[in-house]
């Protein structure tokens, strides 16, 4: 399985004409681990989103290719893309209290991801697809599965209705998890452990991972590859081991204006931009 | 020097649940008092007890030597400033930036408002553009800039930060917090910032509480807390996973 995008462009139609958000921008994402770090507006999200084909109605994209696994997701029918979309390659969103459903148990919701994405010819009763579900939310190390499948995402903390987003992305066993900002309305400690939850399914489910950060140093934890954005761009590509020898000073700049408990800075470094980044 | 803020024994309850139980914390004029925590520890229902938005509470609550009851004099409110974590919340919508800087000065009767609000945009580096500008067309840190010169208005003495840079990118974020400390040097200000960020706290504040469950579990210095001299497994759980990422 392969993700491909060759000089994507995305751009918006405003009165003031076209506002270009993600250009040239190439990866190749195999059975690993990348990350995509940027702040906000720096198209990050919208490259992600472009492999599935959700971006917003007025959104122009092009590109030499974009496909996944072989299908090109610009030409194929919506019918085709439904079959990737959640069956093959989930999306994590940032914030659950958001992205779940408020009126539905968290077991339920689960049950029907199951459900829908069922292989043809096997069998999808109610019953099982709950059973399934509590075993979904067993691997996201639930403790009480029974509880938490009864329960309204209201009633579940944020980590825990995070938790459920994840199994009922995993409920469909895809290929390719898309996380953006899976942990950002988070606390730290839950934060961690939802990251290392991530990391835990993905390799060994053999999945690919793709996460989607403002955070670098986080980032570079979990990935095993980190495309840095700026404006629209990949600046640059690293290991993620390799963020001390960042070389583009976008991203040293923001790996020095962090806060850090290590060494005590009187003032914080600010990224001076240079307009030569955008050239 | 003497304690600007003194907060003791402070209570706060939430129907039968007992969301603060019992904090007590000293600041002292012109310095920053750091609190964090995990979401639900109560960090920021200390802070909203103490700017007045939470009338219920026990204990005992005094700043500049004056004891605060539930109900604040007018006067409380313009030497007391809170900033807001999210400034897309804490602006309204459909009012302009001068709108938003003349309110409190209105307010308290404050003359030469035309004077002070081109000053409370140049202090917060803000062009004097900016200043009929709608909150929407303004970037997250130009808005969160916006709302710091809106507490600075009305002159206070204290200013109360409830994540003021959570809803920023990196980059943004050490601009605000390089603002923040340039404008405490020069006035003189005193702060009391809550935030979950352990690096971001202990770079503005040089005391530190954390809390857990609504008790202040320990206090120390920022320094004792980068030297590793935390003693609750709290603090030091918090410090492990701050450090870890700064490893890599």
């Amino acid at each position: 399985m392969d993700v491909v995008i060759r000089n994507l462009h995305i751009a918006f139609p405003t009165a003031q004409g076209e506002s270009v958000a993600v250009r040239d921008v190439s990866m190749r994402i195999g059975t690993e681990k990348l990350g995509i770090v940027g702040e906000s507006g720096s198209g990050k999200s919208l490259t992600a989103r472009s492999i599935l084909r959700l971006l917003p109605h007025n959104a122009r994209v092009t590109a030499d290719e974009l496909s996944f696994d072989g299908i090109d997701v610009q030409r194929a029918s919506e019918k085709q893309m439904r079959a990737i979309r959640g069956r093959r390659a989930g999306l994590i969103m940032q914030d659950p209290k958001y992205s779940l459903n408020p009126v539905m148990t968290a077991g339920a919701q689960i049950a029907e991801a199951w459900r829908m994405h069922r292989p043809k010819g096997q069998s999808r009763s109610k019953r099982e697809a709950m059973q399934a579900a509590e075993d979904l939310l067993t691997q996201v190390q639930i403790r009480d599965p029974k509880r938490v499948a009864a329960a309204y995402p209201h009633q579940l903390s944020g980590g825990m209705g995070q938790r459920v987003m994840i199994a009922m992305m995993l409920a469909p066993d895809p290929e390719v998890l898309i996380a953006d900002e899976p942990t950002s309305a988070l606390d730290a400690t839950v934060q961690a452990e939802i990251l290392r939850l991530l990391e835990d399914l993905v390799s060994r489910r053999g999945m690919a991972l793709i996460l989607i950060s403002h955070d670098l140093p986080l980032v570079s934890h979990f990935c095993d590859r980190v495309a840095v954005m700026y404006a629209g761009r990949v600046v640059e590509e690293l290991r993620a081991g390799e963020l001390a020898r960042a070389s583009h000073p976008y991203t040293k700049g923001l790996l020095d204006c962090l806060p850090t408990l290590s060494h005590q800075q009187v003032r914080l470094p600010v990224l001076v931009r240079d307009p030569s980044w955008l050239e | 020097m003497t304690d600007m803020i003194e907060v003791a024994d402070l209570r706060v309850h939430f129907g039968p649940v007992e969301a603060v139980k019992g904090v007590s914390f000293n600041v002292a004029e012109g310095a920053s008092f750091g609190i964090v925590g995990e979401s639900g520890s109560g960090k920021s229902t200390v802070l909203r007890a103490l700017s007045g938005l939470n009338p219920d509470w026990t204990g005992s609550m005094r700043i500049a030597g004056q004891a605060l009851t539930p109900k604040r004099s007018r006067d409380f409110f313009r030497r007391v400033q809170m900033v807001f974590q999210d400034p897309y919340g804490s602006l309204h919508p459909r009012q302009t930036v001068d709108r938003a800087l003349s309110e409190p000065l209105v307010v308290h009767g404050i003359g030469d408002i035309e004077g002070r609000i081109l000053r409370g945009l140049a202090e917060v580096a803000l062009p004097a553009t900016a200043r009929f500008r709608y909150p929407h067309q303004l970037s997250g840190g130009q808005r969160q800039r916006v709302a710091i010169a809106r507490a600075l208005m009305a002159e206070p003495e204290v200013l109360l930060l409830d994540e003021p840079t959570s809803a920023l990118d990196v980059s943004v974020q050490a601009e605000v917090l390089n603002l923040l400390s340039d404008i405490q040097q020069q006035r003189g200000l005193t702060y009391v910032m809550v935030s979950h960020n352990l690096a971001v706290v202990s770079h503005l504040c040089a005391q530190i509480g954390v809390m857990q469950g609504g008790e202040m579990v320990e206090m120390l210095s920022a320094d004792d807390l980068r030297a590793g001299r935390a003693k609750h497994p709290h603090t030091i759980e918090l410090r492990t996973l701050s450090t870890e990422l700064e490893e890599t």
